[in-house]
């Protein structure tokens, strides 16, 4: 791989052993992925932040580290709301590691913000521009609907992003590799979760492919999330376009093409019940200020019988204090930088129900929690003892 | 006998090899909290890759395998080199962020190397030493 002599010296060590390293470890995906060179890129999303996930070992490698970030940098959701973690029932003894991690990243000056939506609160990325973010919905968004250019990254080498400024040029920042490989027409009227339902079909069958997507109406900015982060979740998917919606592809033709219908998209439904879960969690991804407003009004003077997590961005809760307390009134919880996925405290429920196609895929691997498929209305219904 | 190589971690290490034609899982398949192989499954089960040159095909599963890598390192129970036909990102990034000498692009003949015999790896030299003859 080419590296301009700048790069050249810092791989040899000219800049301390910490970028060292971390130019090592781009050269080293650079080389494993036949990139030719590296790229500046204009921000990166760091994974590795739930204590849950990483442990002592990630914990103290992040710790080792010495230097300040190169470029704009913020965080994975982390394995707790920072501030009421106690409310979540986690543990003193996670509470702490998990703080610990997210001083590790404040020192070398990473942005405390810890979500999968960070195009919701800040202006991180535009069309055509180069990103090494790991989230694998937030990539997704990314690449589809913003037209940025990302692979998805681990933590390391987003981290070695991060200080360095750059990542190898290779994968999805190259057309070549941003040509759709299926073609999906999808004979059916759909809205919210429906197309969690899509993406969680549709990802299975289509695995790491890029699928291009043929709808009948226009999905709004919630539900392009909604289906991307289910493919990213029953698949791999990391790119994917929609018809007259998204920016448009690269010169193309389909390899194979898959018909989806209102049958299909049901059994997912029925397939994947909700009402008989202990507990109910919104957000995830986490809530845009649109999906509050709604989730608000639909609690608004009621009282809830389950345990209903509301999951979102601080900067978003934040900016809503009202919504967040005619949410809370209910007995429902708004949690900040974590969610359903990553937090170690969804392990305490049974069966959750959600409104989205990756957290039911995920689920039952990661925390061995069985998990049911609604709309939102039906999961609010669900939490507030309705059938 | 010597081998050219392809640099992916810098350093050089030394130690008797630990020979496997099955990708290694680092997360799952290795303890790291002994260095031993705990995975019944794997070829490797119930031998300690600590202070060998341990010389697989690739890894495999989780990247929190790269962590893994590192608490061995941390532990004093990591391989003293690795080898690999080709990296992949979750040993590459492992031995980078640990300090351990990764090389890769070494001929096959290399996974019938028997357990034991010394090798040297020089990843800044990109040049593989085995002291006996491979046959």
């Amino acid at each position: 791989m080419y590296l301009s002599r700048e790069e050249e010296g810092i791989y040899q060590g000219e800049k301390g052993e910490t970028l060292r390293r971390m130019m090592e470890i781009l050269v080293a995906l650079g080389d494993i992925y036949g990139a030719e060179r590296l790229v500046p890129v204009r921000s990166v999303q760091v994974a590795g932040v739930s204590y849950k996930n990483i442990g002592e070992a990630g914990l103290e490698w992040i710790s080792d580290l010495k230097g300040q970030v190169a470029v704009p940098s913020i965080l994975n959701p982390a394995g707790m709301d920072l501030c009421r973690w106690k409310e979540m029932g986690i543990t003193e003894q996670f509470a702490l590691k998990q703080q610990e991690t997210i001083e590790a990243y404040r020192k070398l000056g990473v942005t405390i913000d810890c979500t999968c939506t960070p195009y919701q609160i800040y202006d991180l990325a535009s069309r055509g521009d180069h990103l090494a973010w790991s989230e694998s919905s937030a990539v997704s968004y990314a690449n589809s609907v913003i037209g940025a250019r990302t692979n998805r990254e681990g933590g390391p080498s987003a981290l070695a992003s991060a200080l360095v400024g750059k990542t190898a040029l290779y994968g999805y920042h190259l057309d070549e590799f941003r040509r759709p490989t299926f073609l999906v027409e999808v004979d059916a009227d759909l809205q919210g979760s429906d197309y969690g339902a899509l993406g969680f079909l549709v990802g299975r069958i289509v695995k790491d492919g890029i699928p291009f997507f043929r709808l009948r109406g226009a999905p709004t900015g919630d539900e392009l999330k909604a289906l991307g982060a289910s493919m990213a979740a029953s698949g791999s998917v990391a790119l994917y376009y929609v018809e007259d919606v998204t920016p448009a592809p690269p010169a193309w033709q389909a390899e194979e093409r898959i018909s989806i219908g209102r049958k299909e998209i049901d059994e997912v439904y029925a397939a994947n019940s909700g009402e008989d879960a202990d507990a109910v969690a919104l957000g995830c991804p986490h809530c845009s200020s649109e999906e509050l407003e709604k989730i608000a009004g639909l609690l608004k003077g009621r009282t809830v019988e389950k345990t209903l997590w509301v999951c979102t961005a601080k900067k978003i809760a934040e900016a809503h204090p009202d919504l967040v307390r005619t949410i809370e009134e209910s007995g429902a919880r708004v949690f900040c930088d974590t969610c359903m996925v990553v937090s170690p405290a969804t392990e305490r429920f049974a069966k959750m129900m959600v409104n989205s196609g990756k957290a039911l895929a995920y689920l039952p691997g990661l925390g061995k929690v069985k998990a049911g498929l609604g709309t939102m209305e039906e999961c609010i219904n669900v939490s507030l003892g309705r059938r | 006998m010597e081998v050219k190589c392809h640099r992916v971690a810098s350093g050089a290490g030394s130690g008797p090899a630990l020979v496997t034609d099955q990708a290694i899982s680092f997360l799952g398949n290795v303890n790291p909290e002994t260095g031993f192989v705990v995975d019944p499954a794997h070829d490797l089960f119930g031998q300690s890759i600590a202070g060998k040159v341990l010389i697989f095909p690739g890894g495999k599963g989780s990247t929190v395998g790269s962590y893994v890598i590192y608490q061995l390192k941390k532990k004093g129970l990591a391989p003293a080199a690795m080898i690999n036909l080709r990296s992949e990102p979750i040993v590459a990034v492992g031995a980078i962020i640990s300090g351990i000498p990764l090389v890769d692009g070494v001929p096959e003949e290399i996974l019938r190397t028997k357990n034991g015999t010394l090798v040297e790896v020089d990843a800044d030299h990109e040049m593989v030493r085995v002291s006996e003859k491979i046959d």
